[in-house]
């Protein structure tokens, strides 16, 4: 320990980056009574955050008591589909369950809107807000982190929580992280439509505030590793498609080509006729799973949230913000005992790290390990919508041949696609394995 | 429904434009490794583009900070930060 840790500081903690992850560490941070400065390089919390994906959000209400009543959420999903796209057909798995919406499982959400609450919880429990500040650099002293420096201005403190997203500056200049390869990446290119709410609800089928969220495979990325995503706001709808970098380097295919592409696919377009573009944006998603989650901690510095690589696509579902906020209880709850112990080396702020593994954030991303690895074959994106179209136009298409039974009509449409039985065993173990 | 051009649907976000660039190209390291047309594919928001001279042009005012370009582009051809606090693109929604 130096000598003059604990008596110079401006802050306890200073959290980088006004996101879920970094306003859920300030909160607890600063309800637990340590002074906290929560700085975000965004001129308000919530405009340099943009998602793809629905806000699985009963980890809130550990931290936030009547989140989803209380927050700005936008719906509240109760309809998954999952849609295998293909040129021209497409089959759906649509699964609509009341029981999604009491308590709330999850919620669309926009971030401008819902970052601006949670900037305002924490200034509510008397963490310092300050937006419009990029940290520049950490400062170090005996190879501990003790604050943050931008420009001329420095800010001395006993630990910082690096917030600052996937693309964690924070992290990297820190030694934690290193570039990542590019089959771990994907970026997001995302649209958001406005349309009147009571089109929204009649079109995808909705009543009230309730939602739905699409996780798209299939004919939307032109092959492409990565998929689709479309999911309904109040008055918006929010759509886009996800590219692993790697899979759009080598195709030679252009980012914003797909997204088009994909809006204005056959069976995509309808849902947005009419409507206003609202927003266009992109955003770095963390696609490798467990293998891109290193060292959390160094002396004095916790990393939370996708800085971490904290980020989850398990097929049918797509997670980061409740992973991010998960981490955040996990962290502060380190950061205040080290606090407590006056002790910031790594051993107790490792205490992060385990109960992160101990915890649902990393049982949940040891459990779907392998999921990227499976989701990175391209049956899953090409072959399997096309299989399950014709056994459904088998089923359907009543052409006055004699019918036959279902398992029939499937063998058949099986032995015409390019899959082999072998592919469809192996998958099926796979998927039943790595989902 | 029509999205318009690239350039156009920009046009309909919030940006904050008083910071200096926050992306600088090598040029020389750019020609060396031919990154400039996959720079200008990848990028989402069009902030690349491949001059006749083999040169890539960079509107960097475009960006929507994604950080697409930093993952990909060979080593030594970007220096890339966040623009300076409080500038650059502003979702209103995201």
């Amino acid at each position: 320990m130096t000598a003059n840790a604990g008596s110079e500081v401006d802050f306890d903690v200073v959290v980088v980056g006004a996101g879920v992850a970094g306003c859920v560490s300030a909160f607890q941070l600063a309800t637990a009574g340590r002074s906290v400065l929560l700085v975000e390089r965004g001129p308000e919390p919530g405009s340099k955050a943009l998602s793809g994906g629905v806000f699985y959000c009963r980890v809130m209400e550990q931290v936030f008591p009547g989140f989803a009543e209380r927050a700005p959420v936008e719906r509240v999903i109760t309809r998954n589909c999952l849609s295998f796209l293909n040129p021209d057909s497409f089959v759906n798995i649509d699964y609509g369950d009341q029981r999604l919406s009491s308590p709330v499982n999850a919620v669309s959400v926009l971030r401008a809107k819902l970052e601006a609450w949670l900037a305002e919880q924490c200034e509510t429990a008397r963490a310092v807000v300050m937006p419009g500040f990029r940290v520049d650099r950490l400062l170090l002293e005996d190879g501990r982190v003790c604050g943050i420096g931008a420009g001329e201005d420095e800010l001395r403190c006993k630990v910082v929580v690096a917030a600052d997203g996937v693309n964690s500056f924070v992290a990297r200049d820190a030694g934690l992280r290193t570039k990542d390869p590019a089959n771990q990446l994907a970026v997001g290119v995302k649209s958001v439509i406005g349309l009147d709410r009571g089109v929204i609800e009649e079109r995808f089928n909705l009543e009230g505030d309730q939602g739905a969220a699409y996780a798209v495979v299939g004919d939307c990325t032109k092959g492409v590793g990565g998929g689709g995503f479309m999911y309904t706001n109040l008055e918006s709808v929010s759509i886009g498609v996800v590219l692993r970098l790697d899979d759009l380097a080598k195709r030679g295919e252009v980012a914003s080509d797909l997204h088009d592409r994909f809006l204005g696919h056959r069976f995509i377009a309808p849902f947005l006729k009419g409507g206003e573009l609202l927003e266009y944006g992109a955003h770095l998603v963390a696609e490798g799973g467990q293998a891109m989650v290193r060292d959390l901690v160094k002396p004095g510095l916790v990393v939370v949230g996708e800085a971490a690589g904290l980020a989850l696509n398990t097929g049918l579902t797509v997670r980061g913000m409740d992973l991010a906020a998960g981490s955040a209880i996990a962290a502060a709850r380190a950061v205040d005992a080290a606090l407590e112990a006056d002790d910031f080396s790594p051993g107790v702020l490792k205490e992060y790290e385990s109960s992160l593994r101990a915890g649902f954030v990393g049982r949940d991303m040891e459990t779907f390990r392998a999921a990227p690895a499976f989701l990175e074959g391209t049956r899953m994106f090409n072959d399997y919508g096309p299989l399950l179209a014709d056994v459904f136009h088998g089923v359907y298409n009543l052409d006055l041949e004699p019918r036959r039974h279902l398992a029939r009509t499937a063998w058949d449409a099986f032995k015409t696609s390019p899959l082999k039985l072998s592919d469809l065993v192996q998958d099926g173990w796979k998927a039943l394995r790595a989902l | 429904m029509n999205l318009g051009t690239i350039a156009e649907r920009l046009a309909r976000n919030r940006y904050e434009l008083d910071g200096a660039p926050h992306i600088e190209v090598d040029q020389q390291a750019a020609r060396a490794s031919g990154a400039g047309p996959l720079l200008e594919r990848i990028c989402p928001a069009h902030v690349y583009a491949v001059a006749e001279d083999g040169s890539v042009s960079l509107a960097w005012a475009a960006c929507l900070e994604c950080g697409t370009c930093l993952a990909l582009a060979p080593p030594g051809v970007l220096t890339w930060r966040y623009p300076a606090g409080g500038t650059g693109v502003l979702y209103r929604m995201g």
